[in-house]
């Protein structure tokens, strides 16, 4: 800071999760001189990583190597995973997994003291490192709090990206909008990080928090960059009926059962192996989320489910376990299960049903986390470095923040410290942004008088009906052209609060253009991708078809019509696309 | 049951009225909503310009802290039909200065937690390729509770000794400095007395033990300050009268 006044740095950083703060100490760390800024919309410890329950994947006991974590990951992602980054990112999770043990996060231990790992859905060994179920809660305060002890990091908390500022063709930094005054200033830098999550808020039902609304993706979207494989949604398989709280993977990977209506164990039925009485590793309960989630739709079809006030669900069963390992590895469930659903997981089954969790998709970034706009990087939730493919892993997302956070900490600040000056038209460039935002929102309310939430509500039903855990040509179609809709009437609609003292209407109003852009996005490439995979099911295409989609979808925004699909070959190293077999 | 419920809020728009005012609302009732879900429901469906803090909707982010009938409570967690008849009245958290509604200013707070230096403080670190420091779970068990505080500053909402000695470092800084006091990695202590043992530190703590009833997470600062109060001064003690000895 200092170095070149206010509002000018060398490295800038929008969000404050996991991967940005990850990525803030690595920029600190690879040079003291460089200014680093984390700008973020709420304050660091708000962010979504928060709210991570189960666990962190790294190879670290003797039982297990980084080839079967590899291979876990590849064949869990449907072999859409970029294998020189699932390399890559097996190989330093250990290591970043044990900086952030030294950095103060209390993971739960053997009694000898080392660290303690619990089994998780589709992993063939005990790799997940894990602080009760807790996890990103502790990973984010010891992050955040370690950020405290670097002078150079300096923090614009409550700061609202609104767009990029590209000039010369490359990033250099941001406008951003000052949630508690208003204004809107250009946030100069020689390259700029975005680590702002994922988008679940593009669904009415999900475990995402509020402030998840592709800000990031979007961002890079309409500068030009790609969106990679946005047709690929996680829908964790035991969300709370209402609230969509998660209820942790480590519930199942520590003994639980899912039972249908008849008190079945269902999963038996849809080659996910034999029900055993203890957990068995790639197995049943302890199968992938996308098989998970896919069977839950399929006993709905025959019946097999309950049917609730809020939509039709299953039990997840934890009684058996007793209330000292409830207590001790999954106290977060009982206290949620309590809280929220009335009920006590010891004595009672919980109800659930799958729930909108991931985006495998985002930013397209290459391994080091650039993206194809000089001085923009991407890593986290919002990028796609394509270590997740088709399907994420449970407990490889926390990994990833900070293994590839770090990477990208490191990238950009390689390439800041060889960038010239930055550009003198930023603040002019700001100046516009701002009044392209006082015109857009501030004006004519009088005449156009729609509400955003009636908007929003309807994004959150065409999403649903159209791009949900199946599709088909004609549902996702039809949700085209409802998101077209909406957009033209986001277009033409105003906010009623026209003052600048901490107006989250027009936050809400710009999250809502995110999300519709981030939408579009998603719609274009499962509509372009005639086959099923991972989590991309399609029911006018059922198999999987490795001649035609071995590869990455590319989504490029074009103006005021459907984004450009193109795509590009998956990389294969040593694990050829086979079948995945559970059970 | 009643069908609506009246929420009385409280209202600072500082660039319309520079005094705050109370607006009432009526919201249909459903069981299953939290007060947060009623704030949701005014804001889609009634009146957009009100400003209030949320996100992750289960209890662990921290942003939603609110008065709620003078308590300050978590406004994700806690049940509409708990106040039934109504009116409720909602304001925002206590001894805070307000930025607009129910949205008030966190800078102070976020500097009391630095001051506290709360991060693992060695004399020598080893590179994490040599492996990981080892922590049994009766050492974890020494400090797990401190670690769980969420920073939702409800604590500070109900201390008396805040509203009245605003520079007061405050329950959560002192659980979070104990937090790291008590793990065995940690080697900082001294230099967190400097804050903890100065003019705004624990002994401006009278014991009210509001703190520990608040808190959503069963941190129980007052716990951490008593402690601190036996034994963290005593070690302080300690150190100025044998400043070559090991603590």
């Amino acid at each position: 800071m200092g170095r070149y006044g206010p509002n000018l740095h060398d490295v800038l950083i929008v969000g404050g999760g996991g991967a940005g703060l990850r990525a803030a100490i690595a920029v600190a760390e690879t040079d003291p001189n460089l200014s680093v800024a984390v700008v973020s919309k709420v304050y660091p410890m708000r962010s979504h990583t928060v709210s991570a329950e189960g666990g962190a994947a790294a190879v670290i006991k003797p039982d297990d190597s980084l080839d079967e974590h590899a291979y876990d990951t590849i064949s869990g992602g449907d072999w859409m995973c970029d294998q020189d980054a699932v390399e890559a990112f097996v190989k330093e999770a250990p290591e970043e997994m044990i900086q952030l043990e030294h950095w103060g996060c209390p993971w739960s231990r053997e009694e000898d003291g080392s660290i303690a790992v619990r089994p998780f859905g589709g992993m063939v060994k005990k790799r997940t490192w894990f602080a009760a179920d807790k996890t990103g809660f502790h990973m984010l305060h010891s992050m955040f709090q370690t950020t405290l002890k670097y002078d150079p990091i300096r923090r614009y908390d409550e700061y609202f990206v609104t767009s990029l500022l590209v000039d010369d063709g490359r990033c250099q930094g941001v406008v951003a909008l000052e949630l508690s005054t208003g204004k809107i200033e250009a946030i100069g830098a020689r390259s700029v990080i975005l680590c702002t999550g994922g988008c679940g808020n593009v669904f009415p039902f999900t475990t995402n928090a509020n402030i998840k609304t592709g800000d990031g993706m979007a961002m890079a979207y309409r500068t030009g960059v790609a969106l990679k494989d946005m047709e690929f949604v996680q829908y964790h398989p035991t969300g709370l009926p209402f609230t969509g709280i998660l209820i942790t993977e480590a519930a199942r990977a520590e003994g639980g059962y899912l039972l249908n209506k008849e008190n079945y164990r269902y999963l038996q039925d849809y080659d996910l192996g034999v029900p055993e009485e203890k957990p068995v590793l790639r197995s049943m309960e302890l199968g992938p989320r996308d098989r998970l989630s896919q069977a839950f739709v399929k006993e709905l079809e025959k019946g097999r489910t309950f049917e609730g006030p809020y939509g039709p669900f299953v039990h997840l069963d934890v009684r058996h376990l007793g209330k000292d390992v409830i207590e001790e590895k999954i106290p977060f469930v009982r206290e949620l299960c309590r809280k929220y659903e009335n009920i006590d997981p010891v004595h009672e089954m919980i109800p659930v049903r799958p729930v909108v969790h991931y985006m495998m998709g985002g930013i397209d970034t290459d391994i080091n986390s650039s993206t194809s706009l000089p001085g923009l990087f991407a890593a986290g939730e919002a990028a796609c470095v394509s270590i997740n493919g088709a399907n994420r892993l449970g407990s490889n997302s926390l990994t990833e923040l900070l293994v590839f956070g770090a990477r990208a900490g490191i990238s950009a600040a390689e390439f800041a410290s060889k960038q010239q000056k930055p550009s003198n038209k930023l603040e002019a460039l700001a100046n516009d942004e701002r009044k392209r935002i006082e015109k857009k929102y501030f004006s004519g309310y009088a005449k156009k008088s729609e509400r955003i939430s009636v908007i929003r509500k309807e994004m959150h039903q065409t999403m649903e009906r159209g791009a949900g855990i199946y599709r088909t040509e004609a549902s996702l179609k039809n949700s085209r052209s409802k998101i077209r809709e909406l957009q033209e009437r986001l277009d033409s609609c105003s906010i009623r609060d026209e003052t600048f003292t901490f107006n989250t209407e027009l936050i809400a109003a710009i999250e809502l253009s995110y999300m519709l852009d981030v939408a579009e996005s998603i719609i274009e490439s499962a509509l372009n991708r005639t086959e099923s995979r991972g989590s991309h099911q399609r029911e006018d295409h059922p198999e999987r078809d490795d001649q035609n989609f071995l590869v990455h979808s590319l989504a490029y925004r074009a103006e005021k019509e459907s984004p450009r699909v193109e795509y590009k070959p998956v990389t294969i190293t040593r694990w050829p696309p086979g079948e995945r077999k559970y059970g | 049951m009643a069908e609506k419920v009246k929420i009385q809020v409280l209202r600072y728009i500082p660039e319309k009225d520079p005094d705050p005012f109370y607006q009432e609302y009526e919201v249909p009732f459903r069981k299953e909503w939290v007060i947060l879900d009623a704030l949701n429901y005014i804001k889609d469906e009634i009146d957009g310009s009100l400003s209030y803090r949320w996100s992750c909707r289960m209890g662990v982010c921290g942003s939603c802290g609110m008065m709620v009938n003078d308590i300050p409570v978590l406004t994700c967690e806690t049940f509409l039909e708990k106040y039934l008849p109504g009116p409720v009245r909602i304001a925002p958290l206590n001894y805070f200065a307000v930025i607009r509604d129910l949205v008030v200013e966190t800078d102070g707070f976020m500097e009391k937690v630095k001051r506290v230096k709360p991060w693992i403080i060695r004399e020598e670190e080893k590179p994490a390729a040599e492996g990981e420091y080892l922590q049994t779970p009766d050492q974890l068990s020494e400090y797990k509770q401190y670690s769980m505080c969420i920073n939702c500053m409800l604590c500070y909402a109900a201390c008396p000794v805040v509203g009245l000695e605003p520079k007061f470092i405050g329950p959560a800084a002192i659980a979070l400095a104990q937090r790291y006091n008590y793990d065995n990695r940690d080697e900082g202590q001294k230099m967190r007395d400097d804050v903890l043992l100065s003019d705004d530190g624990i002994y401006e703590c009278t014991l009210v033990g509001e703190c520990s009833v608040v808190c959503p997470k069963h941190v129980d600062p007052a716990g951490a300050i008593q402690r601190y109060k036996v034994t963290g001064a005593t070690e302080w003690w300690t150190s100025v009268l044998l400043p070559f000895g090991k603590k």
